[in-house]
């Protein structure tokens, strides 16, 4: 039940944003999360957004992973990711 | 198509996926001879538990490493007395309910569920927001409209936006139940527990995501229980389990974030103050655990208006667990589905006696789907 899906903001309303997933397009409210504007990506959970999310910091994941699971680094020790705080 | 990096497949990238198994493998050796032999991790999340179930990753996590399932699916931990609650604000006269899908099956003292009420008359309709209930109550103005709030601080603060915004339209048919639940005094209550044989979490994703890293900082500190904030992509998971064994390794509990992309340390302190508002926190009634002190989340005085139990006057009560049915242990992670002799014979996904076969991201539902 705490599913909530990535979707990038289209265009925004008054306090309701046009949300694409993927292609879906669908109204979010953007009651919980009001900085979002246009082009943002943004966590939706029940009609909500709940979380802004940034795209650098996603490619910056992969990259970690890319670094300590790719191939040539199979086996490279150290932690992923921030410890905060 | 955008450049979109938060739905790309390299979330699943076989060739980094086996390589982070191999280093799992490689890890959980090492960790074992560390501590000493078994390692259960608990997934807290029930969302991670359909992930792991549904990737087939259950098999490959190596021996002397387990996954357990916690208590972070809510209809699996609303309690038998909440249930009763709902289903008697079903039989209010000229009630509308609505509610999330989840909860239409999980059946009462009494052996009925939303399902049934419905074809015996009750108005009971699934949304897919609280605002779609905010939205009907508007609509009709004639009948009550009764929103089943239950959940953890994911949905606490949708709800209390949607309260919100029913008090701002001075909605008086517009009414919710606050069946909420909070994750980390959950964890406290299960480390409090001195058999419990938990070494690490996994901490789920979402809830992170609105509260942030801080309330989980006492389970490192005072447990000495390592942590590690996870996404629900594949690889999110795996390497969240790495990051859980390289702590145990080192010997130095921490408060990690795998999923830093969706949960900034402050989680998002615009729906926690909302929540605030409009819920404050109070005594929770767990299934098969009882009412525990603080753990939950009910109406604040001043929204206190809203509180559909209250509106029609149905007082909470504790009710009994279905006969032999072991779900309140397995949220405890002291049992796993297949030890439920109910398990896969009296109850299934269709014919389910326990909400963690109802719940379709129950542990016992995505055993039976997916097998072990």
């Amino acid at each position: 039940m705490c599913l909530a899906v990535p979707g990038k903001i289209v265009s925004v309303k008054g306090s309701n944003a046009e949300v694409d997933f993927s292609g879906v397009k669908r109204s979010v409210s953007l009651d919980l999360v009001p900085g979002a504007g246009r082009n943002d990506y943004v966590l939706v959970h029940a009609g909500f957004a709940i979380q802004l999310l940034r795209q650098d910091e996603a490619e910056e994941t992969l990259k970690l992973f890319r670094e300590i699971y790719g191939e040539d680094h199979g086996d490279a020790s150290g932690p992923l990711g921030h410890t905060r705080p | 198509m955008t450049a979109d990096r938060f739905s790309s497949p390299l979330w699943r990238d076989r060739a980094l996926a086996a390589s982070a198994v191999r280093r799992m493998e490689a890890l959980a050796a090492e960790a074992a001879s560390r501590s000493g032999g078994q390692l259960n991790f608990m997934e807290v999340c029930g969302t991670h538990t359909m992930a792991i179930a549904a990737s087939g990753m259950r098999r490959l996590f190596p021996k002397g490493l387990r996954m357990l399932s916690g208590p972070g699916c809510p209809v699996c931990v609303t309690s038998q007395g909440d249930i009763d609650g709902v289903l008697a604000l079903a039989a209010v006269p000229g009630a509308v309910i609505a509610t999330f899908g989840d909860m239409m099956k999980v059946k009462g003292s009494g052996g009925l569920d939303l399902h049934s009420m419905r074809e015996r008359g009750s108005d009971v309709r699934v949304v897919y927001s609280p605002l779609d209930a905010v939205e009907l109550a508007a609509a009709e103005p004639s009948r009550q409209v009764i929103f089943v709030g239950v959940g953890f601080e994911t949905t606490a603060p949708v709800v209390a936006a949607a309260v919100a915004r029913a008090a701002k339209a001075g909605l008086r048919n517009f009414s919710s139940t606050a069946f909420f639940k909070l994750v980390p005094p959950a964890l406290e209550m299960l480390l409090s527990d001195p058999s419990n044989k938990i070494s690490g979490f996994m901490l789920p994703g979402h809830v992170s995501s609105v509260i942030g890293l801080e309330p989980y900082l006492f389970v490192a500190r005072k447990y000495r229980v390592p942590c590690v904030v996870a996404g629900f992509e594949p690889l999110d998971i795996l390497a969240a389990v790495n990051m859980l064994l390289e702590q145990v390794i080192s010997g130095r509990p921490e408060v990690q974030d795998e999923y830093f992309r969706a949960v900034p340390a402050a989680g998002n302190p615009a729906a926690l103050k909302l929540m605030r508002e409009v819920f404050s926190v109070r005594d929770a009634d767990w299934r098969a655990i009882g009412r525990v002190k603080d753990t939950g989340l009910g109406f604040s005085r001043a929204y206190a208006r809203f509180d559909a139990l209250k509106r029609f006057g149905i007082p909470r009560k504790a009710a009994p667990e279905p006969k032999g049915c072991l779900c309140g242990r397995i949220l405890l992670g002291k049992a796993q589905p297949p030890d439920c002799r109910l398990f896969g014979k009296a109850c299934t996904p269709s014919n389910a006696v326990g909400p963690c076969m109802v719940s379709s991201e129950g542990a016992c539902a995505a055993w039976f789907k997916y097998g072990a």
